[in-house]
């Protein structure tokens, strides 16, 4: 008899898993960021690469030295944490300080992170969270843009990029104006919109030759991106339908009623951070909801706050604290939107 | 939820998993007979409810097919003896699949006997009352044989004030790797329509459907072909998808209505036979003959021969798989599917009535390779995967802080039938299944507690 030789083993069923692990997820959407990285790089030139470079380190060292004051085994490896470094350096304009990028990376996985005990623990996106604390930490650099496609960008950094740590940086306006660049005033087309009322034109927004951040460009490259992880099932294709259709909801009304003032639905979908932060982090599995129905409150509740904090707030860009707000809204989302189980009685059958 | 599959033709219920079915292995393998076990060994209680009590002596001499049991209370079936042969005992301690060791009856078989199944007696069923038909059915210890092993013959008779009026059979077969039903839809799809006209009349039903999942057509058509007229009989394909042939989901699927939690198919009228249980009867019952065989798919990585094999109830599974040629670098052997089978601990656990396959898995199976455990993502996958529409992943991180009351207090833990899909699609490895079952032991075990 050819009776098995090895000692048997016991195992729990299922006995069979399906062949995908966090890991694998997070390598994925890594590749799914590395392409719009690569434009930012391309528009931006070397200030982009040190920003996106400084950041995924700060974010990997940061990781390390809390793993290792834990006593946990090291994290780095599940790629989570450069999903964060990634998504923060595209979030950050082009000429911000590396300094500032290392302290935005730091605080986005001590404070977003870390402390609530690593991945899968953390209630809001770590990228947004080290974007936010830098965002009231040095209000001015990061709100700051230069010019894209500036000639010579790939062997010069643009002066901020390379300040001296725990340094203001140099006054941008007087590189640009050596730039002489026309028509360049330094304002993202959120501003434009805002604060004058011109909306820049649907396809360059969709290809995203303005200014901005890294990650502020290009929706049509961003929806791509993001089209790739919702295919290969990695990504919840249901939040980032929910925050635009929010975002639709939300600003038609105000499009309808005024369109001198208020800006079309299209714009707000295809400006700003919007079309990144639907696709890559209101849909952060983390801090997003379970149940379906908590899903899709979630999106449009997102969508809305974004598009009252641009309509109404002091900002230019909402979709920052939209989608924080979302994340902490998720636990009290989830706990009103439990699924109905099978075979329970409904609601109105109840005695 | 996945983009790819919205649409589809054949009735089903919603969330599930599509894990690869392996079916090619087996599915073409007609079912043969394996030889005999020079020693047969027959637990008391392989089926759910009171054991059965032993009604022979050690050293007595039995003939196949001869009542060697009977049964312990009403929910409970008689044994017969699958080989003519000597009783060894009757209290001999064996492992069990399960883990604990069971009581069971040890006969030698006589290696010089025809095996010939002389212990019948035909009879004529169009007289029979429904009393009569559900009382053959007890005695020819009839168990269900999808696996739950829960006595047919209490499913026959509803409890008071419920009336069965759809019965389905269960032809989804929707483990990986089992065959058995297939074969059997194909091979005895005559005694099959016998088994479910008897069911229908004992237990009163007005119709019967067969639910078979679409990578069965064939059965599907086959079975078409055989069936009588008055339509009282009727085969539905659904889609294929774990886990369809469970009861509550082949329901919905088939019936569009919903068994209510904690309660029993019963209560909305309705009976759910597996194929092969329904086939064992048509072929038993008018012959008065005792459930001592069963066929067995027999797959995976780990079998040479991988096949349908008739199997008399009581052969050790050494035996078995020496028959059918496990490889030597085997390390895991299912009783069962691998989605909701045990893997067991010894070799000489028996095939017993509920044993529908054996699947061994070798260590260079994508499966059996190391998996680490990383924290919830919260990635939904496991939500989008239940079939009662749990919230696994609230119950997984309710049960790392042993917060089992709650678990079952607000998260509806008793509803969970522990079909493994949470776990199948988990990215982070969780065993959550296993959470859920160690969760519910220890609620039944504070409850007992509590009643003291």
């Amino acid at each position: 008899m050819a009776l098995t030789s090895k000692p048997i083993e016991i195992r729990t069923s299922p006995h069979i898993r399906k062949a995908i692990s966090v890991a694998q997820i997070m390598r994925n959407v890594v590749y799914a960021l590395l392409p719009i990285c690569a434009w930012s790089v391309y528009k931006f030139g070397l200030s982009a690469l040190l920003l996106l470079l400084t950041t995924t380190v700060a974010c990997a060292l940061s990781e390390s030295l809390f793993c290792w004051l834990s006593g946990r085994n090291n994290t780095v490896r599940d790629f989570s944490v450069i999903i964060t470094g990634l998504l923060l350096g595209l979030t950050l304009p082009p000429g911000f300080p590396l300094w500032m990028a290392a302290v935005a990376g730091f605080m986005a996985i001590g404070l977003g992170k870390a402390l609530f005990g690593g991945l899968g623990y953390n209630v809001m996106n770590p990228a947004l969270v080290g974007r936010a604390f830098v965002q009231a930490a040095f209000p001015v650099a990061i709100t700051t843009w230069t010019p894209a496609f500036v000639p010579g960008r790939f062997s010069e950094a643009i002066p901020s990029t390379l300040t001296t740590p725990f340094m203001t940086p140099p006054d941008a306006t007087v590189w640009i104006q050596a730039l002489a660049i026309d028509g360049f005033t330094g304002a993202t087309p959120l501003a434009l919109q805002k604060f004058e009322h011109i909306s820049a034109s649907t396809i360059d927004l969709l290809t995203g030759v303005l200014a901005g951040s890294a990650g502020e460009s290009s929706a049509l490259l961003v929806f791509l991106c993001g089209l790739y992880l919702a295919l290969r099932g990695m990504m919840d294709w249901r939040i980032p339908a929910a925050v635009f259709t929010g975002t639709i909801l939300t600003s038609l009304p105000f499009y309808l009623v005024s369109p001198e003032i208020y800006p079309s639905p299209q714009f707000m979908i295809l400006s700003g951070g919007l079309m990144l932060g639907a696709m890559f982090m209101a849909s952060d599995m983390v801090g997003s909801p379970l149940t379906p129905r908590g899903i899709w409150l979630y999106g449009f509740s997102i969508g809305f706050l974004t598009v009252m904090i641009r309509l109404f707030g002091g900002l230019t860009e909402g979709v920052m604290y939209a989608i924080l707000i979302g994340n902490v809204l998720t636990p009290l989302i989830d706990s009103v939107t439990q699924p109905r189980v099978y075979g329970a009685r409904r609601q109105e059958e109840r005695p | 939820m996945n983009l790819n599959r919205i649409f589809n033709k054949y009735r089903t219920f919603p969330h599930g998993i599509h894990p690869l079915g392996h079916k090619e292995l087996t599915a073409g393998k007609a079912i043969r007979r394996v030889a005999f076990a020079p020693e047969m060994v027959i637990p008391l209680s392989q089926h759910r409810g009171a054991p059965a009590v032993a009604t022979v002596v050690p050293g007595q001499e039995v003939v196949r097919g001869e009542p060697i049991a009977e049964p312990g209370g009403f929910v409970s079936v008689p044994m017969h003896s699958p080989v003519t042969g000597s009783v060894k005992s009757i209290d001999a301690l064996v492992p069990s699949a399960a883990g604990p060791k069971v009581r069971a009856i040890v006969i030698h078989t006589y290696e010089a006997s025809t095996q010939e199944v002389l212990y019948d007696c035909p009879r004529d069923l169009e007289s029979m009352t429904s009393e009569q038909l559900v009382q053959a059915v007890q005695d020819a210890g009839m168990v269900g044989l999808g696996g739950a092993a829960f006595p047919s013959h209490v499913k026959m008779l509803p409890p008071k004030g419920k009336k069965i009026d759809t019965l389905l059979v269960n032809g989804c077969e929707c483990e990986p790797y089992l065959t058995c039903d297939h074969r059997i839809m194909l091979e005895r799809a005559d005694s099959l329509i016998r088994g479910i006209e008897m069911a229908l009349r004992a237990t009163g039903a007005g119709r019967a459907i067969i639910g078979v999942e679409d990578n069965k057509l064939d059965a599907v058509v086959h079975i078409r072909s055989r069936l009588p007229s008055g339509g009282r009989i009727s085969v539905e394909a659904v889609e294929t998808k774990y886990p369809q042939g469970a009861e509550k989901m082949l329901i919905l699927a088939l019936l569009k209505q919903e068994v209510p939690s904690g309660g029993i198919p019963a209560d909305i009228g309705v009976a759910v036979y597996n194929v092969g249980t329904l086939a064992q009867l048509g072929d038993l019952v008018p012959e008065s003959r005792g459930l001592i065989e069963r066929v067995v798919t027999l797959s995976g990585p780990g079998i040479e021969r991988p096949g349908n094999y008739l199997v008399p109830i009581g052969t050790p599974l050494r035996f078995l798989l020496g028959q059918a040629r496990s490889r030597s670098d085997a390390n895991e052997i299912i009783i069962g599917g691998p989605m909701m089978g045990m893997s067991v601990a010894s070799l000489d656990v028996p095939v017993t009535k509920g044993v529908s396959g054996v699947v061994v898995l070798e260590p260079k199976d994508p499966d059996q390779r190391p998996r680490p455990i990383y924290p919830c993502i919260k990635c939904s996958d496991c939500l989008d995967a239940c079939p009662v529409n749990l919230n696994p992943s609230m119950l997984g991180q309710l049960a790392q802080v042993r917060e089992y009351g709650t678990m079952e207090q607000a998260y509806h833990l008793n509803d969970c039938f522990e079909c493994g899909c949470c776990s199948y699609v988990c990215p982070s490895n969780i065993p959550l299944t296993q959470y859920f079952r160690i969760a519910k032991a220890i609620n039944r075990e504070a409850a007992v507690a509590a009643a003291h």
